[in-house]
């Protein structure tokens, strides 16, 4: 799935990665606990979050995942844009909850993690 | 052993906003050496875990990256605490963490038992009240 139709089943804003809106990504994971997405994820490429902190996008960096969604309309702060930026971490802003917006790319076709 | 570059970072105890810039600092070195995609993300996700430790149980303290021709040591040093239990403190889910850090996204109790897994070798040097000093090594 392209982050574009992420951003158009979701209806969501793009906050900044403009031109990264063809990337193919292929898995995703949502959490609000940054611990578990460091413990649990494997190769997911996109997080689904409702958590608005700097931490949010190190811990997408740390993972090497290319697209980062907050859910439930939450802003992502000037700092956190100016990191994803620089991670090159695409990040979308959408009105849904969490569970509406993973099942919403889950029925569309976008898989979770891979169990080891 | 030959030559080692080192990469070293004060880690401010007093500031969770910037806790992590370490690790994404370190992950943009590595890249530029042009180490594997994989040793990388094990090492970034090494250091940030406990990168994050230090901030959120130990006030601050310094971090150091060395690599090697072999391999890569991290080191991390704070004074804070100290770990009086590292048995406890090494199983999934235990943690001390406050309601305010886990509001923060941490404190599953994952990390330490994770810097574990991603590294090849992991050493906890800690003295209760004096401070913890963790050296984990990732192969080349
Ligand atoms: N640098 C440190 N100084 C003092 N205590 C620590 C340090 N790192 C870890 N600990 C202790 O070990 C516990 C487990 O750590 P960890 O597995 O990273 O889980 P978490 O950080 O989610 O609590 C912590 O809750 C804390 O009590
Ligand atoms: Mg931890």
């Amino acid at each position: 799935m392209k982050i574009r139709e992420i951003k158009e089943l979701l209806d969501a804003e793009v906050v900044c990665g403009e031109d990264a809106l063809e990337t193919d990504v292929h898995s995703a994971c949502g959490s609000d606990m940054m611990s578990d997405v460091l413990a649990y994820v494997k190769d997911q490429a996109v997080l689904l979050t409702g958590l608005v902190n700097s931490q949010v996008i190190r811990t997408a960096a740390m993972m090497d995942m290319v697209c980062v969604v907050f859910v439930r309309s939450k802003v992502p702060t000037p700092e956190m844009i100016e990191l994803a930026e620089e991670s090159s971490i695409a990040l979308l802003a959408s009105g849904k909850r969490m569970y509406e917006a993973c099942g919403t790319l889950y029925y569309h076709g976008l898989g979770g993690a891979k169990h080891e | 052993m030959s030559d080692k570059l080192n990469f070293h970072f004060d880690v401010d105890g007093e500031n969770f906003v910037s806790a992590g810039q370490a690790s994404v600092q370190v992950k943009k070195n590595l890249r530029e050496l042009g180490l594997p995609p994989e040793v990388i993300r094990r090492v970034s996700i090494a250091m940030y875990e406990g990168e994050i430790n230090m901030v959120i149980h130990a006030n601050g303290g310094f971090a150091d990256v060395d690599v090697y021709e072999d391999k890569i040591v991290i080191t991390l040093d704070d004074k804070g605490p100290g770990i009086k239990d590292i048995a406890l403190a090494m199983q999934e889910g235990y943690s001390t963490a406050s309601d305010q850090v886990r509001s923060l996204g941490f404190g599953a109790g994952m990390g330490l038992p994770n810097m574990k897994r991603y590294t090849d070798d992991m050493q906890i040097d800690t003295r209760v009240g004096v401070g913890t000093k963790i050296t984990m090594t990732i192969r080349l």
